[in-house]
């Protein structure tokens, strides 16, 4: 809804600006009388909640640069400094780690909000992938500001995704080289990652500027998905929206401090409060949980992509991995152009609304807790491990049945010693693993974009949608008299 | 320039056209040490040569350098693990590689690896996994006796870096990279 100016400059001063840089103007149309759906619910305060949580973590993150020292010698101690001895260091640490995780906690409602409501839909592609660019800085951000600490679990993390870089087939090498500025996570890594997570929020900051230019000119959607008609529809984001998103951000900032306050690791890993050591890998290496979904998409494909039956593969696993991982982030940018259906809005779309909240949430938590768990965890088994040792007494065959390979082997040994001939075999279970429910809801989780979407969008019948944003706010009665007004 | 249209390139276009070269070429120029700065720097290429004594390692049993920023397991293996890792049909193997061909033949027990998972790039653990060889933490890996990958999701082998037995030092020396 780009509209007409209505600022008034009323001071002297005011109007002297105004005529010079009109930056009181952009501020009143675009916060103040800037024309915005009167059916907006609290879905649509993330994006102040998201602005804060930006600001949030610039300001720790700066007030943190000042203590931190980016040497793979000091940086642990560094933190433990800052954590003991700088004046609310702790304070500012935990602010900034807990910030981190609130971001995407933020960030992943309100682009399931996005989702919902169909709001990547015309014309509001170029919101919607500006949004995910943010997405992807973000997740590049908080993963390098996660190495910084300089502990166990920052150290195997960076291992495990520059090496993601190396499955690359030919150039894979150079590129982990050039990335790492050695042969392996070091020094140069840290100093780099350092540099660059200063960076980004900023880079951030700048497309966020534009995110919300491109939302100002079709102006917000909202849950009805129907267009504002005209003033009937809207209120002025001032004082509406704005007191709105501020309750809104007091009770994400409630749960914001519960954490910082009463559970600062909780969403951490202890294993960070171990200094680096490139010479033994944790048992378990997990990234934040906010990366966990992609990370499970990663470790699900154990197979290669090539001819079946012969010898001939085009993608290797690994490799085929890191390109679903990729792919999962990808297909969000082509999101517009793979919903066919005309409808915003998935109140009034019964198929799609029992895919998105039945299939698709369920699919993406999911993936999140197979990206904890250990591939291999054995969810389902038929039958039990047994071990068989068969030789023959005299022209009879015999075969012994064991529990644990340890009984069976000592039990060969023994006839061995005697002269028998022995031969053994195991016999093994189904089992159904976590890595294959990974690869059930990756499979899952791809459908509902490049198969579900299009094709809902064909054969789904819309419900019947409200004439106006007016009417579906107000009773029936009055919706009808304000219309015969 | 309104209306000056001339069917012959002039002075000014040739000035135009050859700044404007001079400034792309200049801009493209600049980036390359942009871009090499970030490869490995002279001292981190500097040590990438160790020497280790491998005399001293018991049978059975297996040190670990670091060599490069990474850890590389060097294996003092039993006549058991080499009568293993030869029994297998290693044609059949997802990186199919005979075990002679990852040893010095003149000294089969000895076993030198990068300890990096090919998958993605953790330190296997040793004595572990289904093969008594290596097992990997993190995705499940498992690699036999001469440190093939036989089960999980890593792609090859573990990798022998080069390496020889120093001159003069009776085959107690070694000196990778």
């Amino acid at each position: 809804m780009a509209h007409e100016s209505t600022y008034q400059p009323q001071a002297g001063i005011e109007k002297w600006m105004d005529d010079r840089l009109p930056v009181m103007r952009l501020v009143h149309d675009s916060f103040v009388d800037f024309p915005t759906p009167k059916n907006l619910n609290y879905w649509y305060t993330f994006g102040g909640i998201l602005t804060f949580c930006l600001v949030a973590q610039i300001a720790t993150g700066i007030t943190l640069a000042m203590h931190y020292v980016a040497n793979d010698t000091m940086a642990f101690a560094s933190v433990e400094h800052i954590m003991r001895d700088v004046n609310f260091g702790w304070l500012i640490r935990y602010s900034h780690a807990v910030g981190a995780s609130m971001f995407f906690l933020a960030v992943y409602l309100h682009m399931f909000r996005g989702m919902y409501y169909g709001s990547y839909k015309a014309p509001r592609e170029v919101l919607w992938i500006l949004g995910c660019i943010i997405f992807l800085l973000m997740m590049a951000t908080g993963f390098m500001g996660y190495v910084l600490p300089w502990g166990q679990m920052s150290f195997w993390g960076a291992t495990v995704i520059t090496s993601l870089f190396g499955a690359i087939p030919i150039i894979g090498d150079p590129i982990q080289q050039w990335m790492l500025g050695g042969f392996a996570v070091g020094n140069p890594a840290l100093n780099r990652f350092f540099s660059l997570h200063y960076l980004l929020p900023f880079v951030i900051f700048g497309m966020v500027v534009l995110h919300v230019w491109a939302l100002h000119v079709p102006g917000n959607n909202n849950p009805t998905g129907i267009d504002a008609k005209g003033p009937q529809d809207t209120v002025p984001f001032h004082p509406y929206y704005t007191v709105k998103d501020a309750f809104g951000l007091v009770i994400f900032m409630l749960i914001f401090a519960g954490f910082v306050f009463f559970a600062p690791n909780a969403l951490g890993h202890p294993d960070n409060y171990i200094p680096a050591n490139n010479l033994v890998t944790p048992a378990h290496i997990v990234p934040e949980w906010y990366l966990l979904p992609f990370y499970a998409i990663l470790r699900s494909i154990t197979f290669d992509f090539g001819i079946p039956f012969t010898d001939i593969i085009f993608i290797k696993a690994k490799f085929l991995g890191v390109i679903a991982m990729f792919a999962s982030i990808g297909v969000l940018f082509v999101l517009p152009w793979l919903d066919t259906s005309k409808v915003r809005s998935m109140r009034y779309r019964p198929i799609m609304r029992f895919f998105f909240l039945i299939i698709f949430l369920p699919a993406c938590v999911g993936l999140g807790w197979v990206g904890a768990e250990t591939p291999a965890k054995v969810l389902y088994q038929q039958g039990e491990f047994t071990y068989y040792a068969d030789y023959f007494e005299g022209e009879e065959l015999t075969t012994l049945t064991y529990d644990t390979a340890e009984e069976r082997d000592h039990a060969v040994e023994s006839l061995v010693a005697v002269g028998t001939e022995v031969e053994i075999r195991d016999g093994t279970p189904f089992q159904f693993q976590m890595v294959h429910l990974g690869l059930i809801l990756t499979i899952v989780y791809f459908a509902y974009f490049i198969i579900i979407m299009p094709l809902v969008g064909i054969i789904e019948t819309p419900r019947p949608m409200p004439a106006s944003i007016a009417e579906s706010v107000l009773p029936r009665s009055s919706a009808s008299a304000a219309a015969a007004e | 320039m309104s209306g000056s249209e001339t069917t012959h390139p002039d002075r000014r276009d040739f000035l135009f056209i050859a700044s404007g070269a001079f400034g792309a070429v200049a801009t493209g120029a600049m980036a390359i040490p942009l871009i090499d700065q970030m490869n490995a720097s002279r001292d981190t290429l500097a040590v990438a040569q160790i020497r280790v004594d491998v005399s001293q390692i018991p049978d059975g049993q297996q040190v670990t350098v670091e060599w490069r920023g990474k850890p590389v397991f060097i294996r003092h293996r039993s006549a058991r693990d080499i009568e293993e890792a030869r029994e297998v049909d290693w044609e059949r193997l997802r990186d199919p590689q005979p075990d002679e061909a990852r040893i010095n033949p003149e000294h089969p027990e000895l076993l030198v690896m990068v300890g990096v998972c090919t998958h993605l790039g953790c330190v296997p653990l040793a004595d572990q996994g289904d093969y008594n060889g290596w097992f990997c933490p993190c995705h499940g890996s498992h690699y036999d006796t001469a440190g093939r990958i036989r089960k999980g999701p890593a792609p090859e082998n573990l990798a022998v870096p080069e390496w020889v037995f120093v001159d003069g030092s009776d085959d107690a020396v070694i000196e990778i990279g």
